[in-house]
Protein backbone atom coordinates (compact mmCIF):
# COMPACT_ATOMS: atom_id res chain seq x y z
CA UNK A 1 0.00 0.00 0.00
CA UNK A 2 1.40 3.80 -0.91
CA UNK A 3 1.54 6.09 1.59
CA UNK A 4 -1.38 8.11 -0.09
CA UNK A 5 -3.70 5.07 0.44
CA UNK A 6 -2.88 4.55 3.97
CA UNK A 7 -3.70 7.95 4.53
CA UNK A 8 -7.14 7.50 2.31
CA UNK A 9 -8.07 4.27 4.62
CA UNK A 10 -7.48 5.63 7.89
CA UNK A 11 -9.36 9.22 6.75
CA UNK A 12 -12.18 6.78 5.43
CA UNK A 13 -12.37 4.99 8.71
CA UNK A 14 -12.41 8.35 11.04
CA UNK A 15 -15.08 9.52 8.43
CA UNK A 16 -17.20 6.52 8.84
CA UNK A 17 -17.14 6.95 12.55
CA UNK A 18 -18.44 10.11 12.72
CA UNK A 19 -20.98 9.01 9.85
CA UNK A 20 -22.44 6.43 12.41
CA UNK A 21 -22.72 8.83 14.79
CA UNK A 22 -24.35 11.84 13.27
CA UNK A 23 -26.82 9.06 11.19
CA UNK A 24 -27.78 7.47 14.02
CA UNK A 25 -29.45 11.10 15.46
CA UNK A 26 -31.04 11.84 12.06
CA UNK A 27 -32.52 8.76 11.67
CA UNK A 28 -33.81 8.91 15.30
CA UNK A 29 -34.77 12.82 14.26
CA UNK A 30 -36.34 11.09 11.16
CA UNK A 31 -35.18 13.22 9.00
CA UNK A 32 -32.97 10.76 6.50
CA UNK A 33 -34.30 11.35 3.29
CA UNK A 34 -34.00 15.33 4.11
CA UNK A 35 -30.61 14.63 4.73
CA UNK A 36 -30.01 12.74 1.68
CA UNK A 37 -31.32 16.37 -0.37
CA UNK A 38 -28.64 18.47 1.29
CA UNK A 39 -25.81 15.49 0.48
CA UNK A 40 -27.04 15.92 -3.21
CA UNK A 41 -26.78 19.77 -2.63
CA UNK A 42 -23.10 19.03 -2.76
CA UNK A 43 -23.16 18.19 -6.78
CA UNK A 44 -23.96 21.51 -8.19
CA UNK A 45 -20.44 22.84 -5.88
CA UNK A 46 -18.63 19.87 -7.40
CA UNK A 47 -19.70 20.41 -10.63
CA UNK A 48 -18.67 24.57 -10.69
CA UNK A 49 -15.44 23.54 -9.01
CA UNK A 50 -14.74 21.51 -11.98
CA UNK A 51 -15.68 23.77 -14.63
CA UNK A 52 -13.89 27.02 -12.96
CA UNK A 53 -11.06 24.70 -11.81
CA UNK A 54 -10.83 25.15 -8.07
CA UNK A 55 -10.69 22.49 -4.93
CA UNK A 56 -13.74 20.19 -5.80
CA UNK A 57 -14.64 20.18 -1.77
CA UNK A 58 -14.53 24.37 -1.60
CA UNK A 59 -17.27 24.09 -4.05
CA UNK A 60 -18.92 20.80 -2.58
CA UNK A 61 -18.72 23.30 1.06
CA UNK A 62 -20.50 26.28 -0.29
CA UNK A 63 -23.22 24.71 -1.88
CA UNK A 64 -24.25 22.23 0.94
CA UNK A 65 -24.22 25.23 3.52
CA UNK A 66 -26.73 26.59 1.54
CA UNK A 67 -28.84 23.46 1.10
CA UNK A 68 -28.12 23.19 5.20
CA UNK A 69 -29.54 26.92 5.67
CA UNK A 70 -32.42 25.78 3.09
CA UNK A 71 -33.50 22.19 4.89
CA UNK A 72 -33.09 24.07 8.15
CA UNK A 73 -35.59 26.48 7.59
CA UNK A 74 -37.93 24.55 5.24
CA UNK A 75 -37.78 21.99 8.30
CA UNK A 76 -39.38 25.02 10.85
CA UNK A 77 -42.03 25.61 8.82
CA UNK A 78 -43.36 21.96 9.44
CA UNK A 79 -46.11 20.23 7.06
CA UNK A 80 -46.60 19.01 3.61
CA UNK A 81 -45.98 22.22 1.89
CA UNK A 82 -41.73 21.84 3.12
CA UNK A 83 -41.71 18.04 2.42
CA UNK A 84 -42.77 18.65 -1.61
CA UNK A 85 -40.01 21.83 -1.29
CA UNK A 86 -37.47 19.17 -0.21
CA UNK A 87 -37.89 17.08 -2.58
CA UNK A 88 -37.71 19.97 -5.32
CA UNK A 89 -34.80 21.23 -3.64
CA UNK A 90 -33.40 17.53 -4.17
CA UNK A 91 -34.44 16.99 -7.70
CA UNK A 92 -33.34 20.72 -8.88
CA UNK A 93 -29.77 20.05 -7.50
CA UNK A 94 -29.66 16.96 -9.56
CA UNK A 95 -30.31 18.59 -12.49
CA UNK A 96 -28.42 21.55 -11.87
CA UNK A 97 -25.51 19.54 -10.97
CA UNK A 98 -25.02 17.01 -13.54
CA UNK A 99 -25.63 20.20 -16.39
CA UNK A 100 -22.75 22.46 -15.23
CA UNK A 101 -20.65 19.43 -14.35
CA UNK A 102 -18.32 18.72 -17.37
CA UNK A 103 -19.23 14.99 -18.57
CA UNK A 104 -15.36 13.85 -18.02
CA UNK A 105 -15.72 14.41 -14.48
CA UNK A 106 -19.50 13.68 -13.63
CA UNK A 107 -19.07 9.78 -12.79
CA UNK A 108 -16.86 11.17 -9.84
CA UNK A 109 -18.44 13.47 -8.54
CA UNK A 110 -21.38 11.31 -8.80
CA UNK A 111 -19.64 8.24 -7.32
CA UNK A 112 -16.50 9.38 -5.72
CA UNK A 113 -12.81 9.18 -6.26
CA UNK A 114 -11.86 12.48 -7.34
CA UNK A 115 -8.23 13.54 -6.77
CA UNK A 116 -5.86 11.60 -4.29
CA UNK A 117 -5.52 12.51 -0.56
CA UNK A 118 -2.99 15.06 0.14
CA UNK A 119 -1.49 15.22 3.48
CA UNK A 120 -3.16 18.30 4.17
CA UNK A 121 -6.44 16.59 2.91
CA UNK A 122 -5.78 14.13 5.59
CA UNK A 123 -5.05 16.40 8.30
CA UNK A 124 -7.79 18.75 7.39
CA UNK A 125 -10.11 15.71 7.04
CA UNK A 126 -9.14 14.50 10.69
CA UNK A 127 -9.74 17.44 12.12
CA UNK A 128 -13.29 17.82 10.44
CA UNK A 129 -14.19 14.04 12.03
CA UNK A 130 -13.07 15.64 15.72
CA UNK A 131 -15.14 18.79 15.17
CA UNK A 132 -18.14 16.68 13.84
CA UNK A 133 -17.58 14.13 16.85
CA UNK A 134 -17.24 16.99 19.31
CA UNK A 135 -20.49 18.81 18.16
CA UNK A 136 -22.54 15.91 18.54
CA UNK A 137 -20.99 14.85 21.87
CA UNK A 138 -21.90 18.24 23.10
CA UNK A 139 -25.40 18.27 21.51
CA UNK A 140 -26.43 14.83 22.50
CA UNK A 141 -28.75 15.57 25.51
CA UNK A 142 -30.76 18.37 23.63
CA UNK A 143 -30.68 16.35 20.25
CA UNK A 144 -32.49 13.68 22.68
CA UNK A 145 -34.96 15.86 24.59
CA UNK A 146 -35.97 17.39 21.30
CA UNK A 147 -36.04 14.00 19.68
CA UNK A 148 -38.60 13.23 22.10
CA UNK A 149 -40.91 15.80 22.68
CA UNK A 150 -40.03 19.75 21.03
CA UNK A 151 -42.46 21.61 23.54
CA UNK A 152 -40.74 19.36 26.73
CA UNK A 153 -36.86 20.27 25.28
CA UNK A 154 -38.48 23.95 24.78
CA UNK A 155 -40.14 23.75 28.03
CA UNK A 156 -35.96 23.41 29.42
CA UNK A 157 -35.33 26.68 27.75
CA UNK A 158 -33.53 24.49 25.15
CA UNK A 159 -33.02 26.36 21.73
CA UNK A 160 -33.84 23.67 19.95
CA UNK A 161 -33.59 25.87 16.47
CA UNK A 162 -30.25 26.20 17.31
CA UNK A 163 -29.20 22.62 18.48
CA UNK A 164 -30.68 21.53 15.32
CA UNK A 165 -28.91 23.81 12.50
CA UNK A 166 -25.50 23.20 14.55
CA UNK A 167 -26.29 19.58 13.87
CA UNK A 168 -26.85 20.07 10.08
CA UNK A 169 -23.90 21.72 10.13
CA UNK A 170 -22.15 18.61 11.58
CA UNK A 171 -24.28 16.68 9.22
CA UNK A 172 -22.90 18.94 6.02
CA UNK A 173 -19.47 18.76 6.86
CA UNK A 174 -20.18 14.60 7.47
CA UNK A 175 -21.02 14.89 4.18
CA UNK A 176 -18.11 16.63 2.97
CA UNK A 177 -15.47 14.32 4.73
CA UNK A 178 -17.48 11.44 2.54
CA UNK A 179 -17.38 12.92 -0.78
CA UNK A 180 -14.14 12.48 -2.06
CA UNK A 181 -14.77 8.78 -1.29
CA UNK A 182 -18.51 7.93 -2.06
CA UNK A 183 -19.13 11.13 -4.75
CA UNK A 184 -22.95 13.32 -4.20
CA UNK A 185 -25.27 10.43 -5.49
CA UNK A 186 -24.30 7.91 -2.58
CA UNK A 187 -22.48 9.69 0.08
CA UNK A 188 -25.61 10.14 1.49
CA UNK A 189 -25.77 6.45 2.00
CA UNK A 190 -23.07 6.03 4.42
CA UNK A 191 -25.20 8.28 6.76
CA UNK A 192 -28.36 6.14 5.93
CA UNK A 193 -27.62 2.36 6.15
CA UNK A 194 -25.03 2.14 8.77
CA UNK A 195 -27.74 3.18 11.62
CA UNK A 196 -30.58 1.20 9.38
CA UNK A 197 -28.89 -1.93 10.49
CA UNK A 198 -27.87 -0.80 13.87
CA UNK A 199 -31.38 -0.06 14.93
CA UNK A 200 -32.44 -3.53 13.79
CA UNK A 201 -29.96 -4.72 16.35
CA UNK A 202 -29.72 -2.53 18.87
CA UNK A 203 -32.56 -2.27 21.68
CA UNK A 204 -30.48 0.30 23.43
CA UNK A 205 -29.03 4.25 22.53
CA UNK A 206 -25.97 3.22 23.97
CA UNK A 207 -25.30 0.08 21.67
CA UNK A 208 -27.39 1.92 18.79
CA UNK A 209 -25.20 4.78 17.94
CA UNK A 210 -21.86 2.15 19.02
CA UNK A 211 -23.16 0.00 16.52
CA UNK A 212 -23.72 2.11 14.00
CA UNK A 213 -19.97 3.83 14.06
CA UNK A 214 -18.67 0.15 14.07
CA UNK A 215 -21.23 -1.17 10.89
CA UNK A 216 -20.25 2.10 9.25
CA UNK A 217 -16.40 1.36 9.85
CA UNK A 218 -16.36 -2.31 8.85
CA UNK A 219 -18.66 -0.88 5.30
CA UNK A 220 -15.85 1.11 4.32
CA UNK A 221 -13.33 -1.02 5.60
CA UNK A 222 -14.17 -4.24 3.52
CA UNK A 223 -14.98 -1.38 0.92
CA UNK A 224 -11.64 -0.53 0.91
CA UNK A 225 -9.97 -4.06 1.00
CA UNK A 226 -12.58 -5.43 -1.84
CA UNK A 227 -12.35 -2.31 -4.35
CA UNK A 228 -8.52 -3.04 -4.07
CA UNK A 229 -8.55 -6.31 -4.78
CA UNK A 230 -10.56 -6.48 -7.38
CA UNK A 231 -9.96 -3.39 -8.97
CA UNK A 232 -13.67 -2.06 -8.36
CA UNK A 233 -14.88 1.46 -7.92
CA UNK A 234 -14.32 2.22 -4.46
CA UNK A 235 -17.87 4.07 -3.54
CA UNK A 236 -19.71 1.83 -4.99
CA UNK A 237 -18.50 -0.85 -3.57
CA UNK A 238 -18.66 0.50 0.03
CA UNK A 239 -22.39 1.48 -0.57
CA UNK A 240 -23.13 -2.18 -1.74
CA UNK A 241 -21.15 -3.79 1.41
CA UNK A 242 -23.11 -1.50 3.70
CA UNK A 243 -26.36 -2.81 2.14
CA UNK A 244 -25.81 -6.43 2.25
CA UNK A 245 -24.69 -5.87 5.92
CA UNK A 246 -28.83 -4.51 6.11
CA UNK A 247 -29.85 -7.44 4.15
CA UNK A 248 -27.84 -9.80 6.71
CA UNK A 249 -29.37 -7.82 9.70
CA UNK A 250 -33.04 -8.39 8.17
CA UNK A 251 -32.49 -11.89 9.35
CA UNK A 252 -32.72 -10.89 13.14
CA UNK A 253 -35.85 -10.18 14.84
CA UNK A 254 -36.68 -5.85 15.69
CA UNK A 255 -35.49 -6.02 19.43
CA UNK A 256 -38.66 -4.89 21.66
CA UNK A 257 -40.89 -4.54 18.84
CA UNK A 258 -43.73 -6.91 20.85
CA UNK A 259 -45.90 -6.40 23.77
CA UNK A 260 -45.54 -4.13 26.89
CA UNK A 261 -43.32 -4.17 29.74
CA UNK A 262 -45.87 -6.27 32.50
CA UNK B 1 -49.83 33.04 51.05
CA UNK B 2 -47.60 34.94 48.29
CA UNK B 3 -48.34 34.51 44.62
CA UNK B 4 -46.09 32.65 42.51
CA UNK B 5 -47.70 33.09 39.25
CA UNK B 6 -49.78 35.76 37.96
CA UNK B 7 -51.06 36.06 34.09
CA UNK B 8 -52.48 39.63 32.87
CA UNK B 9 -54.25 40.07 30.26
CA UNK B 10 -53.35 36.75 28.42
CA UNK B 11 -54.44 36.88 24.05
CA UNK B 12 -53.17 34.45 22.03
CA UNK B 13 -54.08 34.57 18.29
CA UNK B 14 -53.19 31.50 15.64
CA UNK B 15 -53.55 33.74 12.27
CA UNK B 16 -56.50 35.54 12.81
CA UNK B 17 -58.15 33.13 15.52
CA UNK B 18 -58.53 34.16 18.76
CA UNK B 19 -57.71 31.38 21.25
CA UNK B 20 -56.61 32.90 24.27
CA UNK B 21 -58.70 36.21 25.46
CA UNK B 22 -57.91 38.56 27.85
CA UNK B 23 -57.13 35.66 30.86
CA UNK B 24 -55.79 37.11 34.14
CA UNK B 25 -55.62 35.63 37.04
CA UNK B 26 -52.99 34.58 40.06
CA UNK B 27 -52.04 31.08 41.59
CA UNK B 28 -50.18 31.65 45.51
CA UNK B 29 -47.65 28.77 46.55
CA UNK B 30 -48.58 25.70 47.16
CA UNK B 31 -52.12 26.10 45.37
CA UNK B 32 -53.73 23.34 43.31
CA UNK B 33 -55.98 25.13 40.31
CA UNK B 34 -57.76 23.21 38.06
CA UNK B 35 -58.18 24.30 34.64
CA UNK B 36 -61.98 22.90 32.64
CA UNK B 37 -63.23 23.85 29.68
CA UNK B 38 -64.41 22.20 26.29
CA UNK B 39 -62.50 20.68 23.98
CA UNK B 40 -60.68 23.11 21.75
CA UNK B 41 -61.38 25.84 24.59
CA UNK B 42 -56.98 26.66 24.45
CA UNK B 43 -56.50 24.70 27.90
CA UNK B 44 -53.14 23.05 26.40
CA UNK B 45 -51.90 26.66 24.49
CA UNK B 46 -52.73 28.37 28.33
CA UNK B 47 -49.75 25.88 29.73
CA UNK B 48 -48.16 26.20 27.16
CA UNK B 49 -48.00 29.62 27.32
CA UNK B 50 -47.71 29.83 30.91
CA UNK B 51 -44.41 27.94 30.23
CA UNK B 52 -43.33 30.24 27.60
CA UNK B 53 -43.93 28.29 24.27
CA UNK B 54 -46.04 30.19 22.48
CA UNK B 55 -46.06 33.46 21.60
CA UNK B 56 -48.51 36.22 23.27
CA UNK B 57 -50.24 39.23 24.43
CA UNK B 58 -49.92 40.64 28.05
CA UNK B 59 -47.91 39.20 30.87
CA UNK B 60 -46.80 36.15 32.38
CA UNK B 61 -45.29 36.71 35.34
CA UNK B 62 -43.82 34.61 37.81
CA UNK B 63 -42.03 34.93 40.99
CA UNK B 64 -38.42 35.45 40.61
CA UNK B 65 -36.43 32.00 40.66
CA UNK B 66 -39.28 30.06 40.29
CA UNK B 67 -38.91 26.94 38.27
CA UNK B 68 -41.57 24.29 36.28
CA UNK B 69 -42.07 21.33 35.36
CA UNK B 70 -44.40 20.41 32.38
CA UNK B 71 -46.49 17.49 31.50
CA UNK B 72 -47.93 17.35 28.43
CA UNK B 73 -50.97 15.04 27.66
CA UNK B 74 -49.60 13.30 24.89
CA UNK B 75 -46.64 12.53 23.27
CA UNK B 76 -46.28 10.18 20.53
CA UNK B 77 -43.85 8.21 21.30
CA UNK B 78 -41.96 7.01 17.88
CA UNK B 79 -41.02 3.03 18.74
CA UNK B 80 -38.57 3.53 16.08
CA UNK B 81 -35.98 5.66 18.28
CA UNK B 82 -34.18 3.21 21.21
CA UNK B 83 -34.41 5.54 24.07
CA UNK B 84 -35.65 5.13 27.12
CA UNK B 85 -36.94 6.42 30.58
CA UNK B 86 -33.75 6.88 31.74
CA UNK B 87 -31.76 8.45 28.63
CA UNK B 88 -34.72 11.22 28.96
CA UNK B 89 -33.63 11.52 32.73
CA UNK B 90 -30.44 11.37 32.19
CA UNK B 91 -30.25 13.86 29.47
CA UNK B 92 -32.68 16.24 31.39
CA UNK B 93 -30.50 15.94 34.22
CA UNK B 94 -27.22 16.91 32.60
CA UNK B 95 -28.75 20.05 31.00
CA UNK B 96 -30.04 21.11 34.47
CA UNK B 97 -27.04 20.03 36.54
CA UNK B 98 -28.20 17.31 38.22
CA UNK B 99 -26.96 14.00 38.65
CA UNK B 100 -27.63 10.48 39.17
CA UNK B 101 -28.69 11.16 43.24
CA UNK B 102 -31.76 13.60 42.14
CA UNK B 103 -32.17 11.23 39.21
CA UNK B 104 -32.72 8.05 41.79
CA UNK B 105 -34.85 10.44 44.19
CA UNK B 106 -37.50 11.36 41.36
CA UNK B 107 -37.61 7.63 40.50
CA UNK B 108 -38.30 6.51 43.71
CA UNK B 109 -40.86 9.22 44.69
CA UNK B 110 -42.48 8.19 41.37
CA UNK B 111 -42.99 4.70 41.81
CA UNK B 112 -40.79 3.93 38.49
CA UNK B 113 -39.04 0.26 38.67
CA UNK B 114 -35.64 -0.41 36.72
CA UNK B 115 -37.65 -2.00 33.88
CA UNK B 116 -39.77 0.95 33.52
CA UNK B 117 -36.75 2.94 33.59
CA UNK B 118 -35.05 0.68 31.06
CA UNK B 119 -37.87 0.01 28.67
CA UNK B 120 -37.93 2.08 25.16
CA UNK B 121 -40.59 5.11 25.95
CA UNK B 122 -42.21 3.13 22.47
CA UNK B 123 -43.23 0.42 24.57
CA UNK B 124 -44.46 1.38 28.03
CA UNK B 125 -48.03 1.38 29.08
CA UNK B 126 -49.87 4.36 29.13
CA UNK B 127 -50.11 4.49 32.98
CA UNK B 128 -46.19 4.10 33.06
CA UNK B 129 -45.63 6.28 30.38
CA UNK B 130 -47.55 8.82 32.11
CA UNK B 131 -45.42 8.02 35.41
CA UNK B 132 -42.32 8.74 33.22
CA UNK B 133 -43.52 12.35 32.13
CA UNK B 134 -44.09 12.97 35.72
CA UNK B 135 -40.83 11.66 37.10
CA UNK B 136 -39.39 13.83 34.27
CA UNK B 137 -41.08 16.77 35.25
CA UNK B 138 -40.09 16.35 38.87
CA UNK B 139 -36.20 16.23 38.34
CA UNK B 140 -34.61 19.19 39.69
CA UNK B 141 -37.47 19.65 42.60
CA UNK B 142 -39.90 22.48 40.40
CA UNK B 143 -42.14 24.85 42.41
CA UNK B 144 -44.40 24.81 39.97
CA UNK B 145 -46.05 21.62 37.75
CA UNK B 146 -48.54 21.84 34.75
CA UNK B 147 -50.36 18.77 34.38
CA UNK B 148 -52.09 18.36 30.92
CA UNK B 149 -54.86 15.77 31.35
CA UNK B 150 -52.90 13.38 32.96
CA UNK B 151 -55.89 10.96 32.99
CA UNK B 152 -56.73 11.14 29.59
CA UNK B 153 -56.96 7.62 27.68
CA UNK B 154 -56.97 5.93 31.59
CA UNK B 155 -59.23 3.60 33.45
CA UNK B 156 -61.56 4.67 36.31
CA UNK B 157 -59.04 2.83 39.07
CA UNK B 158 -56.17 4.46 36.90
CA UNK B 159 -57.61 8.18 36.98
CA UNK B 160 -57.65 7.51 40.73
CA UNK B 161 -54.62 6.30 41.28
CA UNK B 162 -53.04 9.21 39.27
CA UNK B 163 -54.74 11.57 41.36
CA UNK B 164 -53.97 9.97 44.30
CA UNK B 165 -49.99 10.53 43.11
CA UNK B 166 -50.65 13.73 42.14
CA UNK B 167 -52.33 14.93 45.91
CA UNK B 168 -49.29 13.13 47.34
CA UNK B 169 -46.39 14.39 45.65
CA UNK B 170 -48.35 18.00 45.92
CA UNK B 171 -47.91 17.14 49.89
CA UNK B 172 -44.54 15.77 50.16
CA UNK B 173 -43.11 18.45 47.85
CA UNK B 174 -44.92 21.50 48.88
CA UNK B 175 -45.57 21.99 44.99
CA UNK B 176 -48.01 24.35 43.17
CA UNK B 177 -50.19 22.43 40.68
CA UNK B 178 -51.79 23.29 37.52
CA UNK B 179 -53.97 20.47 36.02
CA UNK B 180 -55.85 20.31 33.01
CA UNK B 181 -58.85 18.15 33.92
CA UNK B 182 -62.62 17.38 32.11
CA UNK B 183 -63.60 15.69 35.25
CA UNK B 184 -65.78 18.27 37.13
CA UNK B 185 -66.16 15.39 40.27
CA UNK B 186 -62.36 16.01 40.70
CA UNK B 187 -61.88 19.67 40.71
CA UNK B 188 -64.32 19.28 43.02
CA UNK B 189 -62.12 16.90 45.39
CA UNK B 190 -59.04 18.14 44.80
CA UNK B 191 -58.58 21.85 43.71
CA UNK B 192 -58.63 24.63 45.81
CA UNK B 193 -59.35 26.76 42.68
CA UNK B 194 -60.78 26.53 39.77
CA UNK B 195 -60.24 28.01 35.90
CA UNK B 196 -63.11 28.15 33.70
CA UNK B 197 -61.44 28.50 30.25
CA UNK B 198 -63.63 28.76 26.71
CA UNK B 199 -60.82 31.14 24.82
CA UNK B 200 -61.78 33.66 27.81
CA UNK B 201 -61.74 32.82 31.38
CA UNK B 202 -65.43 32.24 32.31
CA UNK B 203 -64.50 31.64 35.97
CA UNK B 204 -62.06 31.65 38.52
CA UNK B 205 -62.02 31.07 42.27
CA UNK B 206 -63.14 28.09 44.70
CA UNK B 207 -64.92 25.36 43.13
CA UNK B 208 -68.13 25.12 45.32
CA UNK B 209 -68.07 29.01 44.94
CA UNK B 210 -68.20 29.49 41.28
CA UNK B 211 -68.91 26.70 39.32
CA UNK B 212 -72.72 27.10 39.41
CA UNK B 213 -74.91 24.99 36.74
CA UNK B 214 -75.72 28.14 34.78
CA UNK B 215 -72.36 28.48 34.55
CA UNK B 216 -70.52 24.95 33.84
CA UNK B 217 -73.76 24.64 30.82
CA UNK B 218 -72.59 28.11 29.24
CA UNK B 219 -68.98 26.77 29.87
CA UNK B 220 -69.85 23.31 28.19
CA UNK B 221 -72.23 24.63 25.64
CA UNK B 222 -75.11 22.33 27.24
CA UNK B 223 -72.88 19.15 26.54
CA UNK B 224 -73.26 16.35 28.94
CA UNK B 225 -70.29 15.78 31.12
CA UNK B 226 -68.70 13.05 33.09
CA UNK B 227 -68.24 13.36 36.90
CA UNK B 228 -71.01 15.00 38.72
CA UNK B 229 -71.39 18.16 40.03
CA UNK B 230 -72.18 18.62 43.80
CA UNK B 231 -75.49 20.50 44.61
Amino acid sequence: MTAASILAVLLGLSAALVSGLVGSFALMKRMTLAGDVISHLALPGLGLAFLWHFPPLAGAAATLFIGIVLIDQLQRRGGLVPESAIGVVFVAALAVGTLVTPTEDLIDALFGGFGAITTTGFVLGILGCAVVAITIFVLRHKLILGIFSPDLARSLRIKLDRANFLYLCAFGLTVLLGLQFLGALLVGAMIIVPPAVARRLAGTLDRFLILSSLISMAAVGLGFAISARWHLPLGPTIVAVASVLFVMSLIKQTPGLKGHVA
Amino acid sequence: MAVILELKNVSVTFGHRMVLEDISFAVEEGEDVAIIGPNGSGKTVLLKTILGLIPHEGQVIWRPGATAGYVPQKIEADRSVPLNVRNLLESKAAIIGKGEKEIAEVVGRVGLTELMLTTQVGHLSGGQFQRALIAFALLGDPDVVLFDEPTASMDEPGEEQMYALIDRLQAEMGLTVLVVSHDISFVHRHAAKVLCLNHSGLCFGPPHGVLTPELLSKLFDGTTLYGHTHS
